[in-house]
């Protein structure tokens, strides 16, 4: 029998950097809120404290702050005919755990969108005809405009404290020749604090870029160029390139994070609670199933807990956010045979090429372990629609950067192409181009697919007795398309640098999706917002078609994956949401718009 | 030490081992060149020096084998100390005492499909304790069938082409594919080579000079923009400075 605790006025399942923000938003607007996170209590002190953060086995190689999924991970496969089994290893990708989620941990890469991938089947199909679109590809609009998201994205980008350079702010171009992206949407406002020092490796990239005709930019970075306090109070420190930044709390308050940002305001906030080792088993739905009543969780001693709430917030990462909803029964399961249902639909990655140049050891010194997350230099003539697709016959686009992070040692593959795997051959090279080597990411926007997509697992199930969540993912041919196609323009800003080796790396035609090596975790889809009941599950404010006083904020949005990083997107469309929550749903609670 | 089936944990296991110290030294001390010369010339009756490692988790021949091993994938050669003065095998040993060497870091739960294409990642039941346990002994059975005797007494060439063989997955080994033994072992080796001492290995830090990685600094303000070589040696989180 599950303790019913007191009702409150939203519940949030998750404590990421939606929760964070919809935790903030919705107690500004009066409302009691409880935030129930699976994890851990973490912060700076003492998850990130100098030194012992300052350790690559722990979190890097053995992801101390990364999801246990030892208890709960999910399942894979790579097509409907195959069986899917366990993801036992971290591989690929790396949802958090714990307070601030993978908002803790997280990098810092903090870009906008580029207005044509929020429409982009409209855009393809004006451009390009409908029939350029293969067969199969599920791609929609998001159903909400650049214009519309601009306030919000001025704004998390102020509390996050983000570092860089403008094109243009209200029309008028104040970038030009200072490290602005030409491509970039206008803005309302210049960046909070000015681009920081670019590495020796991004000022290489810079030149080669500029050499071969393209047009090097600045990128947006949530760690810090100087001292900031942001519009919560929260106050950061600037970034010193200490390279622990992806897989590490930011031990000098230099990178944004839910737990730097926003938790010190929701701490002075009496209606605010936050419940650690809260695991979410299912949202609860009243009789008609029309509205959720709350949700059941265990908490840290294994209890069964009720927590009756007017609204309900699914915060928890990408997948997770899919999985309770399965879980719960809310909406409809997405079936790949038929293409109907959506909870499980579009379910989207990231199309990853990298090309590493390895320079003469008296060459260039390019010291990769000094670096900051969100840090670089990128170039967008390839990004989105930037360019004339119609010859080409693929969709979507690719930022190219170098974004370096910091270059540890153990995770390091540092040997140009023909050195030995070990031995002496191995450790001189080792020795010889550490310092000297340079790595550049064509960051590739993913599409969907009718055959990628998400249900729940027949076979496996977590710690706690429910079906894990199972992946059915492969590339497909317009993702082999473009990964080569990028690959290529990106070779030319390597082959620029007059570098002694390259090595490129790059999707082929037969290989598989491999779960094995990192490429990034920037999973979504599987809860897609959008205009149609029959093909998004949740609406523009990411409230559930089929239960309205349910919120659906996260990647688990987005009808396909981006050319950029996902994060500034999910918090624009958090405070997107928060703020219809406040100005119409309290007002006359129901769907915000009509089916 | 909470090892089911550790055979290191059996008294008659001891005294085998007690008896056999004669033959293979159960502590290896630090320094001698490559590890089959190091178990050549260890002299029976040499005491171990007193600040020596004991290992907790391998035994006497599994200890013997990873010296063996660990010095030929990152050689003590003319740039300098290898795996086996860097303190890999120490390292590896207490990782073994970690979760992460019973396995539980991992999805651990049935049914297992190691079947699977290999993108699909590892599928295998057995923790790194027993892939270690297991790609050991079915090595050194393997060795034994082939050349009469142990890997750790090989002589480097033949130890060299052993390994070879086991990372190209050449060798039929019965309990753990002998590729996926490699693989944790290589791993394992590199992350001993190059983590933070606090973990027992890359002892004064030789892997970090080898490349010039400056360790537990983490404040590079000063260096950002510059083409040029860094200048400060490492340090370590504890704070000793190479």
């Amino acid at each position: 029998m599950a303790t019913v605790m007191k009702k409150v006025d939203a519940v949030i399942v998750g404590f990421g950097w939606t929760g964070a923000i919809m935790a903030k938003e919705l107690t500004e607007a009066g409302l009691n809120v409880v935030a129930l996170e699976r994890g851990p209590m973490r912060d700076t002190y003492p998850d990130g404290a100098y030194p012992q953060t300052i350790d690559e086995l722990t979190y890097n190689s053995r992801k101390k702050l990364f999801m246990d999924i030892s208890k709960e991970t999910v399942t894979l496969r790579h097509s409907s005919s195959d069986i899917a089994v366990p993801y036992r290893q971290f591989g690929a990708f790396l949802p958090g755990t714990g307070v601030g989620g993978a908002g803790l941990h997280w990098s810092g890469v903090h870009f906008r969108v580029d207005p044509i991938e929020l429409r982009l089947r409209s855009h393809y199909e004006e451009r390009y005809g409908k029939k350029f679109i293969p067969e199969g590809m599920t791609i929609q609009d998001f159903g909400v405009s650049y214009e519309e998201l601009e306030p919000y994205f001025d704004f998390a980008e102020k509390v996050f404290g983000t570092s860089g350079t403008a094109w243009s702010v209200k029309g008028e171009i104040v970038g030009r020749g200072k490290g602005g992206n030409p491509f970039a949407a206008d803005r309302s406002n210049p960046f909070p604090l000015e681009a920081q020092k670019n590495t020796v490796s991004a000022q290489l990239f810079q030149k080669a870029a500029e050499a071969v005709g393209y047009h090097p930019y600045n990128l947006p970075s949530a760690n810090t160029s100087g001292p900031y306090t942001n519009p919560y109070g929260a106050q950061m420190g600037p970034c010193n390139f200490c390279g622990y930044c992806s897989g590490y709390a930011c031990y000098m308050y230099s990178k944004a994070s839910p737990n730097v940002n926003i938790l010190p305001a929701l701490r002075q906030e009496p209606k605010f609670e936050l419940r650690v080792q809260s695991h979410v088993l299912r949202v609860n739905l009243g009789t008609d199933r029309k509205l959720a009543t709350g949700v059941t969780y265990l908490d840290a001693q294994g209890r069964e807990v009720e927590q009756p709430a007017d609204i309900v917030i699914i915060g928890a990462f990408q997948f997770n956010n899919v999985r309770l909803l399965l879980l719960s029964g809310i909406g409809k399961p997405y079936d790949p045979a038929t293409g109907e249902g959506v909870i499980g639909r579009n379910f989207a990655y990231q199309n990853e090429s990298n090309i590493k140049v390895f320079f003469d050891k008296n060459g260039h010194t390019t010291n990769p372990f000094i670096g900051a997350g969100g840090n670089g230099v990128a170039v967008d003539d390839f990004n989105a629609d930037n360019f004339d697709h119609g010859p080409e016959g693929f969709v979507g686009g690719s930022p190219f950067w170098v974004n370096q992070a910091g270059t540890k040692p153990i995770s390091a593959a540092v040997t140009p192409p023909g050195t030995p795997k070990w031995g002496s051959a191995w450790k001189a090279a080792t020795a010889d181009y550490y310092t000297h080597h340079i790595s550049m990411n064509a960051h590739g926007a993913h599409q969907s697919y009718r055959v990628n997509y998400l249900d729940l697992d027949p076979v496996y199930k977590d710690a706690y007795g429910q079906p894990l969540l199972r992946m059915t993912f492969d590339w497909q041919p317009n993702d082999i398309k473009l990964s080569q196609f990028m690959t290529g323009k990106m070779r030319r800003i390597a082959e620029a640098m007059n570098p002694k080796a390259i090595s490129a790396h790059a999707h082929e035609p037969g290989k598989h999706f491999d779960a094995t090596s990192y490429q990034t975790t920037h999973l979504n889809g599987g809860a897609i917002m959008g205009t149609d009941p029959a093909t998004s599950a949740v609406n523009r404010y990411m409230q559930s078609w089929d239960v309205p006083n349910v919120f659906v904020p996260g990647a688990s949005a987005f009808p396909q994956g981006l050319g950029y990083n996902p994060t500034g997107l999910i918090a624009a469309l958090t405070y997107f949401s928060a703020r219809a929550i406040r100005e119409q749903y309290l007002k006359h609670p129901g769907p915000l718009v009509q089916a | 030490m909470t090892a089911d089936n550790d055979p290191a944990e059996l008294p008659s296991r001891r005294a085998f081992l007690r008896k056999s110290l004669g033959l293979i030294p159960a502590v290896t001390l630090a320094g001698g060149g490559i590890a089959g010369t190091v178990l050549a010339r260890a002299p029976s009756t040499a005491a171990p020096a007193p600040d020596a490692y004991r290992p907790s988790y391998f035994n006497a021949e599994e200890w013997a084998f990873l010296h063996a091993a660990v010095a030929l994938l990152i050689p003590n050669d003319e740039r300098g100390p290898g795996a086996v003065e860097a303190g890999v095998p120490e390292f590896i040993d207490r990782q073994m005492g970690t979760t992460y060497g019973s396995g539980g870091l991992w999805y651990m739960q049935g049914p297992f499909h190691p079947e699977v294409p290999h993108e699909l990642g590892y599928q295998l039941k057995l923790s790194p304790r027993e892939i270690y346990r297991e790609g050991i002994r079915e090595c050194d059975a393997w060795c034994r069938k082939q050349f009469g005797k142990p890997f750790a007494t090989l002589d480097a060439t033949r130890q060299q082409h052993v390994l070879e063989q086991l990372d190209n997955n050449q060798a039929a080994f019965e309990a753990v594919p002998a590729a996926t033994f490699f693989a944790m072992l290589w791993t394992n080796t590199r992350e001993g080579f190059f983590s933070d001492p606090i973990h027992g290995g890359n002892k004064g830090m030789v892997g970090w000079k080898l490349i010039n990685f400056p360790g537990a600094r983490a404040d590079f303000m000063d260096w950002v923009e510059r083409d040029e070589r860094y200048p400060l040696p490492p340090v370590s989180i504890r704070g000793e400075r190479a």
